[in-house]
């Protein structure tokens, strides 16, 4: 190979090309490689020293959620034919590849009521960021009114991006667990290029989208964002519906892996006019030169690769694998089976709720309905000091449950404090939210238990107690 | 034994989506028992209630199976065959990387659970950063950045972070001509203005044009070196001085690391801010165009602004160990607590899935094994590059006449040629040529980019394909040249054995069609 490019050696032809001065004239300070069965041996080890929703019995969400994946979906995701190849700029030796995304985009629209969607974005929270960031090239105003019933890590991927793109972010309260509708109303005003909220929030609790969407309306015409849960859109009336402009979010309950996080894939669909704005791969039906149906990448004018620094957003992944796993896990659960599972998750939530409300200590954050998931307030003998939802978690976690995620380590708030939030998947059956009310009950006497020993009848009464 | 004078021919089948099959009634999933009191959802939910479900498909496992397996038969692959995409790094993907990534220790941890409880999955990322910081020649590291345009968005935030912090407002970004779509289009996202640079006749930057834009003004130059022409810039270090004596900080685009791993690193040729794509040089598989991951390294004075949350160690019993002698257990934790940060770029930590399997590649080569994958990939691409230069296409021509290098001799992992002598004189385009290829059982190389070069084909081989493949590469590219020589129409109107052939993009574009239609 040497004498067929014409140099004496491999270093030749780095010696050639980049300058000894930038060189790196050491080995990497790197261990040495391993044989196969060392490296699969050192990553179990990492593995086990995990505790995973296999371990313990794991009642926590708040965005990512332990649902059932069903085989097909791995074996179908671990295809050479879906998991090796780049992004199809060959259309014709990736029909494959291109008719899912197209079936996805058909799935997604049908699953949020509207009529356009991409092949899918990096993940929920950045899916929120670039709708917002679609509302400001659309509108050209530049404040976006945001409800704090958004997933915390959404707001803040939003902030991060909103301070890129030249946008202020105005977060709107909630009141009993639902965005406050005057607040949200008076927020919204003729600069305002987007008005977002959550359904259902980051509490549980479902909003009222159609009320929401026309009062964002009645007072300018701001681009109306809502970040859905799709798993529960078989009960939930679809955001299409409610008045929403561009629908987002997080899409790992449909047939994806925890995966510490990701990979997953974030959706994203709108109306019609919004279309030529979207971000990301938009796969379209077309016909070849003998007339047979095909599939291609289209609308592609608008992105960077073609439009450069005019492009209407930087994306160039869609998580295609992830998305594969999506749209087949819903033609798995099917038109019948999104309903019945978003009615059993909605059974066993209400269930889960009423029971744990029943425990000393253990209130409800708020009152409204919710669908899968729920925010409670762990709280002292006295009834209102907030408990430590840490040590309460390690408690739990002592006898093999994750009763939830701690919600003030998630959103800082100070009405968070004490606050858990609780979320259900059709894996948890009635067996297990019983364990969880035993559990956490426990943890919850243990702790107020603790909480008045450390609170001593002196320092309750103020006095200063010197040793 | 012949066949018949007179076979029937099979009707194709038609084309048709998951949509388009099954019966009402028909199903996979089976919901679990209800076993808690029935919520009636019309009562709990009101008007919020869905009335029309959405209208899913309705089909047994065994349709689903078969209509997803047959798709897949509808595409081409990197385990199938050779996938010269410039610019991409098509390396073999190890199905090892799929078996630990599988491991329900990983990919059924939940992301909030609490750090002392996902020891092993902090310890991994932990380990990852810092493998990569030593490749880059970077001390900081972040891996939580979705792919590499993700990757340059954080880059140039933290730019933006850094000159704010000190006072100052930069509106302008500098990247050469030859730069990725994902540069300008980043910078536009971030709020600044990019401004072109020139490339110089050796298809590095034009010094005099940078010098002459280069000033207060300017935030930061994104570069990839070696630049997307395979050319790695030989001013580079006086690129960096140009850059840092006007204050600026400089982006290294990571997309052709493969060229340079333990051989050169950006941090010492003085790049502040870097992304890679594990997609790319680190083996996670591509996806069909995602999941992909794009951690970044940055330098001292960048590290104040990186992206919440970060990963810390902790040692625990003091660094000498406890009273029993016992070696101090590190603890990694999530740290949230960062006055400076940009903040957040997404949920949760990153793609943790990509990190296992890159860091799993990381594993099995080593500082060796990484340094031989560059080396082996800048000796593949110059082979391949010196084949097609030799081979006879007939009338006293080489391949390498009608498809010149577009810039200097050898090349690095990469080479782009100009198809411009090629439709000159052959006729043909291109982009004929790429889609004759597919007749040919290849995946074409990345055509027309960089824009700059007139017909461009970017040839990126790797390091995990044998000579062989190369040499048959080589030999196919010079058969259709020899082809278009006789009759250009053939590749004109190629391909003819791929499931479907050209395809109207232009009619897919102007009257988009981009769901299924249901009754």
């Amino acid at each position: 190979m040497l004498a067929a490019i014409g140099v004496g050696s491999v270093q030749e032809l780095f010696d050639r090309q980049i300058p000894e001065s930038v060189r790196l004239r050491r080995a990497l300070d790197l261990p040495a490689g391993l044989p196969e069965q060392e490296v699969y041996a050192h990553l179990r080890e990492l593995a086990a020293r995990n505790v995973s929703a296999e371990d313990e019995l794991c009642f926590i969400g708040a965005g990512m959620y332990d649902h059932y994946v069903p085989a097909l979906i791995d074996m179908l995701m671990e295809r050479s034919e879906f998991l090796t190849p780049y992004t199809p700029y060959q259309p014709e030796i990736s029909q494959g590849g291109l008719q899912v995304m197209f079936e996805y985009q058909t799935a997604i629209s049908e699953l949020t009521g509207l009529p356009v969607a991409n092949a899918s974005v990096y993940d929920g929270p950045s899916a929120v960021a670039a709708a917002a960031y679609l509302a400001k090239l659309h509108n050209g105003r530049a404040r976006i009114v945001a409800s704090a019933g958004l997933h915390p890590h959404t707001l803040q991927t939003l902030r991060t991006y909103a301070h890129g793109y030249g946008a202020e972010v105005i977060e709107v309260p909630l009141r009993d667990g639902c965005t406050d509708l005057d607040a949200w109303t008076d927020a919204v005003d003729a600069q305002t290029s987007a008005a977002i909220f959550a359904q259902p929030n980051f509490y549980g609790a479902v909003e009222d989208a159609r009320v929401l969407s026309a009062a964002a309306k009645s007072q300018a015409d701001p681009v109306v964002i809502a970040q859905v849960d799709p798993i529960v859109l078989g009960v939930l009336a679809a955001p299409g519906e409610c008045g929403v402009d561009v629908a987002v979010g997080e899409g790992q309950p449909l047939g994806n892996r925890l995966d510490y996080g990701g990979p997953s894939f974030g959706f994203f669909a709108a109306r019609e006019e919004y279309l030529r704005r979207m971000p990301g791969r938009i796969a379209g039906e077309t016909r070849d030169v003998d007339g047979r149906r095909g599939f291609v990448l289209t609308l592609q004018t608008r992105e960077q690769h073609i439009r450069r620094e005019k492009a209407t957003s930087n994306i160039c992944t869609s998580q295609a694998l992830n998305a594969l796993g999506g749209v087949v896990y819903l033609a798995w659960l099917g038109r019948r089976g999104i309903v019945e599972l978003g009615e059993l998750l909605l059974a066993r939530t209400h269930y889960a709720r009423e029971t744990l409300v029943g425990l000393e200590g253990v209130e409800q954050l708020h009152r409204g309905p919710v669908i899968r998931e729920f925010a409670l307030r762990l709280t002292g003998l006295d009834g209102e000091a907030p408990l430590d939802v840490a040590a309460i978690k390690r408690r739990c976690a002592e006898r093999g449950v994750n009763p939830g995620a701690d919600l003030h380590a998630l959103t800082g708030r100070e009405a968070d404090r004490g606050g858990l939030l609780v979320a259900l998947t059709e894996r948890r059956d009635r067996a297990d939210i019983d364990r969880l009310v035993e559990v956490l009950g426990d943890a919850v006497a243990a702790e107020r238990g603790a909480q008045s020993v450390a609170h001593t009848p002196a320092g309750r009464s103020g006095q200063v107690v010197s040793v | 034994m012949s066949a018949p004078v007179s076979v029937e021919q099979p009707q194709e089948e038609p084309v048709l989506t998951i949509f388009e099959r099954g019966a009402p009634g028909r199903r996979a999933f089976q919901c679990p028992a209800l076993d808690v009191p029935a919520v009636d959802p019309a009562e709990l939910l009101g008007e919020l209630r869905r009335v029309e479900p959405p209208r899913l498909p309705e089909l047994s496992e065994p349709e689903i199976v078969r209509h997803y397996v047959r798709l897949s038969k509808r595409n081409f692959d990197l385990d199938s065959g050779f996938y010269p995409l410039g610019s991409c790094t098509m390396k073999h993907n190890p199905r090892l990387h799929e078996r630990v990534a599988a491991l329900p220790g990983h990919s059924r941890l939940h992301p909030l659970q609490d750090p002392e409880r996902a020891q092993g999955a902090l310890e991994l990322m932990w380990n990852l950063q810092g493998a990569l910081a030593e490749i880059a020649g970077l001390p900081h590291v972040c891996l939580q950045p979705s792919a590499g345009s993700h990757g340059e968005l954080a880059g140039v935030l933290l730019t933006r972070a850094y000159h704010e912090d000190r006072g100052e407002t930069r509106h302008r970004v500098l990247a050469p001509d030859t730069a990725h779509g994902t540069n300008p289009a980043t910078v536009t996202m971030a709020g600044l203005q990019v401004v072109k640079l020139a490339t110089n006749h050796d298809g590095g930057i034009d010094l005099d044009d940078l010098r002459a834009k280069a000033d207060t003004d300017v935030a930061c130059l994104m570069l990839t070196n070696p630049n997307t022409l395979g050319v790695f810039d030989p001013n580079i270090e006086e690129i960096a001085r140009i850059v840092h004596g006007v204050g600026a900080t400089l982006y290294y685009d990571g997309a052709n690391l493969n060229a340079v791993m333990g051989i050169s690193r950006p941090g010492d040729m003085g790049f502040d801010i870097v992304h890679f794509n594990l997609h790319k040089s680190f083996t996670q598989p591509h996806g069909g165009g995602g999941p992909g991951s794009g951690p970044i390294a940055v330098s001292e004075r960048i590290a104040p602004y990186l992206p919440v949350p970060v990963i810390v160690r902790r040692e625990e019993g003091g660094a000498d160990g406890d009273a029993n002698g016992a070696k101090p257990q590190p603890r990694f934790d999530l740290d949230y607590d960062r006055a400076k940060s940009i903040g957040r770029l997404r949920g949760f930590q990153g793609n943790y899935g990509c990190f296992v399997r890159s860091y799993a590649y990381i594993c099995s080569l080593g500082a060796e094994g990484l340094r031989d994958a560059s080396e082996t990939a800048v000796l593949n691409a110059n082979y391949l590059l010196a084949r097609l230069r030799e081979y006879d296409v007939g009338g006293g021509r080489t391949a390498g006449d009608l498809l010149p290098l577009a810039y200097g001799e050898l090349c690095m992992h990469e080479f782009v040629l100009s198809g411009g002598p090629m439709k000159r004189e052959l006729q043909i385009k291109t982009l004929d040529l790429a889609k004759r290829l597919l007749d040919f059982g290849y995946h074409p190389p990345t055509v027309y980019f960089p824009l700059l070069v007139e017909e461009a084909l970017m040839v990126e081989p790797t390091e995990t394909e044998t000579k062989e493949t190369l040499d048959s590469f080589a030999e196919a590219i010079a058969a259709i040249l020899r082809e278009a020589a006789a009759d250009p129409e053939v590749a004109r109107q190629a391909p003819y054995g791929t499931p479907v052939r050209r395809l109207d993009e232009v009619a897919a574009a102007k009257q988009p069609v981009i769901r299924q239609t249901l009754d």
